[in-house]
């Protein structure tokens, strides 16, 4: 690896890869450094002119965000917008500013210095209490305070971005992403964030190429060094070299030549030419991906990962607050279907009053925790039937390993229908129940399994890793997570075989069922739906509506007479580059 | 002046949309308005303020006017409470 010092060498630094697309361009550091303020002592001449530059910074800053606001609205949604709202009212508080005035012209402080003292005893206060709800509160007037002073200075905030320009920063919170894509950013690049931060969300939905996750992105770059980055891959290049921009234009042109043969793939259904059709839909983990699914032709969501909230939140969300996100949801995914996974948390995921335990995977986790917690179950169960009268909502069950369990879950369900039925709130009473097939021991049970419910999911992630024993966390073994295991896709097999025989319907939501690779033999195996990551939606449909069902039960049944891997992968690839030679695989 | 004291009702307290309209009622009137939550007082009119307060359904507030229309605004700001502002 060449040594970040060197000015005139090329440096790779891997991420994340958040939004799809390639750029390559100048860099603009983008640092929020919090405005240091100094006390100034002021004539009682200047006080007049300090007030109305107070003022005016006040109307540029409800200016600013009324922009953000509308932009917000119109991209992202109410919901999202409401934060600035909340941050415009704070602007047009007179009592504040009364006092912040009355206290220029008498304490003789410049106004920098005092807005930032009276809204600091605020923030503080603010910080004091022990809410969550307040801590965030905080946050906006820690915003807002600061856009005030940026304003009294008269800084522009993005004065030195001039043209084009990759934004390379920390974090972006969904305010910057939101106001930096008005002007002419080709990419973003951030230290922090994961795939699920809010800002990888709205870069996807803003079609811009985002890496995040990539730790020393703001130590190696400076402003207008050349940069690229690599949104599909998750990779960040700091002065590429002339044969590495030539490799990563040829990548962009190949995929924007397969997009365009994807172009208006989006309103077609995901149909085979001998005429089987896929019910072809997205997993999201937050309501504002609901646009992007729907812009990539998704025919409904297969997987809401309704633990995100819990986990951005840290806590349980009230009813009320869960019952918003999933009626957003349900609202703007009509008439396409929405399933709603309860609450998965333990394993991998954060559970906020628990303990370490030696084996979490083994461990409390998904449907075992809610069971365990009848009353936040019941309240999650009532929240999603309320959504259910906004649209066409389903359930499904996580992590279910006995029929016990199932069946404590339907009698759940039943108690929270009971109460929403005497709160004489409207609901689905119809609504569609499933369960995720993730443990090795549902596999087996399958048929008793399916005739509890009116469909199956195939959780392959936790699937896999039962199965095989392999944790693909860890380095050492993760190399055994194949998904084209001989001994996963008989599991699927006898899955399918075991629901069809229920007349249940079987889906697919883990990451298998978004690899291209996969398909064919999934269409084949008898699979009613898969459940995809947005973005690769398209090339899946692709692929369906490339291949007859009837050729693709042959290769699922040669798939299952061959006993490794490298065999089946090796086939299932010559096979995607024979069908679909335009697909971008690696 | 008037004093009174008066209970948070609505489920999701104090929060920015209540609070919002808290303020815009009393700032209709030219009496002085000011809340206090146990110890802790702020001036009724301003939603920074009122924000601040973090009353929670169920939070006991003691509310004071003071002025030429106290009477209105006293009855005013209560009836809103104890509507819930509205919610649901």
């Amino acid at each position: 690896m060449d040594s970040p010092q060197s000015t005139t060498t090329e440096l790779f630094i891997n991420g994340i890869a958040a939004a799809p697309g390639i750029a390559i361009g100048p860099a603009y550091l983008f640092t929020k450094t919090v405005p240091r303020v100094e006390v100034k002592a002021i004539s009682r001449e200047e006080a007049d002119s300090e007030i109305m530059r107070l003022r005016s910074a006040i109307a540029r800053s409800e200016k600013e965000l009324q922009k953000i606001l509308a932009f917000t609205e119109l991209k992202l949604g109410s919901q999202n917008a409401k934060i600035f709202e909340a941050q415009i009212m704070i602007l047009g508080d007179r009592i504040l500013l009364d006092s912040v005035e009355k206290r220029i012209r008498e304490e003789l402080h410049n106004a920098e210095f005092v807005i930032y003292d009276e809204i600091s005893k605020y923030k503080k206060l603010m910080l004091e209490a022990s809410d969550e709800y307040m801590h965030e509160r905080a946050h906006d007037v820690d915003d807002v305070m600061n856009r005030i002073i940026r304003n009294i200075r008269d800084q522009k905030l993005f004065s030195k971005l001039e043209g084009e320009a990759i934004i390379v920063s920390e974090t972006l919170t969904p305010a910057d992403t939101v106001i930096l894509s008005r002007n002419q950013v080709l990419g973003y690049a951030t230290d922090l964030g994961g795939v699920t931060s809010h800002a990888a969300i709205i870069s996807r939905s803003l079609k811009i190429p985002a890496v995040v996750g990539l730790h020393s992105a703001t130590t190696h770059v400076h402003s207008g060094d050349i940069i690229a980055i690599d949104g599909y891959a998750g990779a960040l290049i700091v002065r590429p070299q002339p044969a590495t921009v030539e490799t990563l234009q040829r990548k962009a042109q190949r995929i924007r030549n397969f997009e365009e043969q994807l172009h208006g793939i989006a309103s077609l259904g995901a149909e085979t030419p001998d005429h089987r059709r896929i019910e072809l839909s997205a997993n999201i983990e937050f309501p504002e991906e609901v646009e992007f699914a729907r812009m990539q032709g998704s025919a409904g969501i297969g997987l809401y990962r309704t633990e995100s909230q819990v986990i951005a939140k840290g806590a349980f969300p009230e009813e009320e607050e869960q019952f918003e996100a999933y009626r957003s949801v349900a609202e703007g995914m009509a008439p396409f279907p929405v399933i709603f996974r309860t609450f998965d948390i333990g394993g991998d995921k954060v559970i906020p009053d628990t303990t370490r335990e030696q084996n979490p995977f083994l461990g409390w986790r998904g449907i075992r925790v809610m069971l365990d917690r009848p009353a936040l179950f019941l309240t999650q169960l009532r929240a999603i039937l309320r959504a259910s009268a906004h649209g066409n909502v389903r359930i499904m069950f996580p992590m279910v390993s006995k029929l016990h369990e199932i069946r404590a879950a339907k009698q759940l369900l039943q108690r929270a229908k009971d109460s929403l039925t005497s709160d004489n709130i409207p609901f689905d009473p119809k609504v569609k129940i499933g369960l995720m097939i993730e443990v090795p021991s549902a596999v087996i049970l399958a048929e008793e399994f399916a005739a509890e419910v009116d469909f199956l999911s195939i959780g392959t992630n936790d699937l896999i890793q039962y199965l095989l024993a392999v944790d693909r966390e860890n380095s050492s073994v993760s190399q055994l997570f194949q998904h084209f295991n001989p001994a996963v896709i008989r599991a699927i097999k006898m899955i399918v075989d075991a629901g069809h025989k229920r007349h249940v319907w079987i889906g697919m939501c883990g990451e298998m069922a978004g690899d291209p690779l996969a398909t064919v033999l999934l269409m084949g195996l008898g699979l009613d739906e898969l459940s995809v990551n947005p973005s690769i939606l398209p090339e899946i449909k692709k692929i369906i509506r490339s291949v007859k069902h009837k050729d693709a039960r042959k290769v699922a049944e040669k798939m299952l007479t061959l006993s490794t891997e490298d065999e089946i992968k090796e086939f299932l690839a010559s096979l995607v580059r024979n069908k679909i030679p335009e697909l971008p695989i690696e | 002046m008037i004093d009174r004291v008066i209970a948070i009702r609505n489920r999701t307290g104090l929060h920015t949309r209540p609070a919002a309209m808290l303020v815009k009622v009393a700032s209709r009137f030219r009496s002085e308005f000011f809340i206090r939550k146990e110890t802790f007082e702020i001036n009724g009119k301003s939603i920074i303020g009122v924000m601040t307060l973090a009353a929670e359904q169920g939070a006991i507030l003691h509310l004071r006017f003071d002025g030429p229309d106290e009477e209105e605004a006293a009855t005013a700001v209560t009836s809103l409470i104890e509507r819930g502002f509205d919610e649901e």
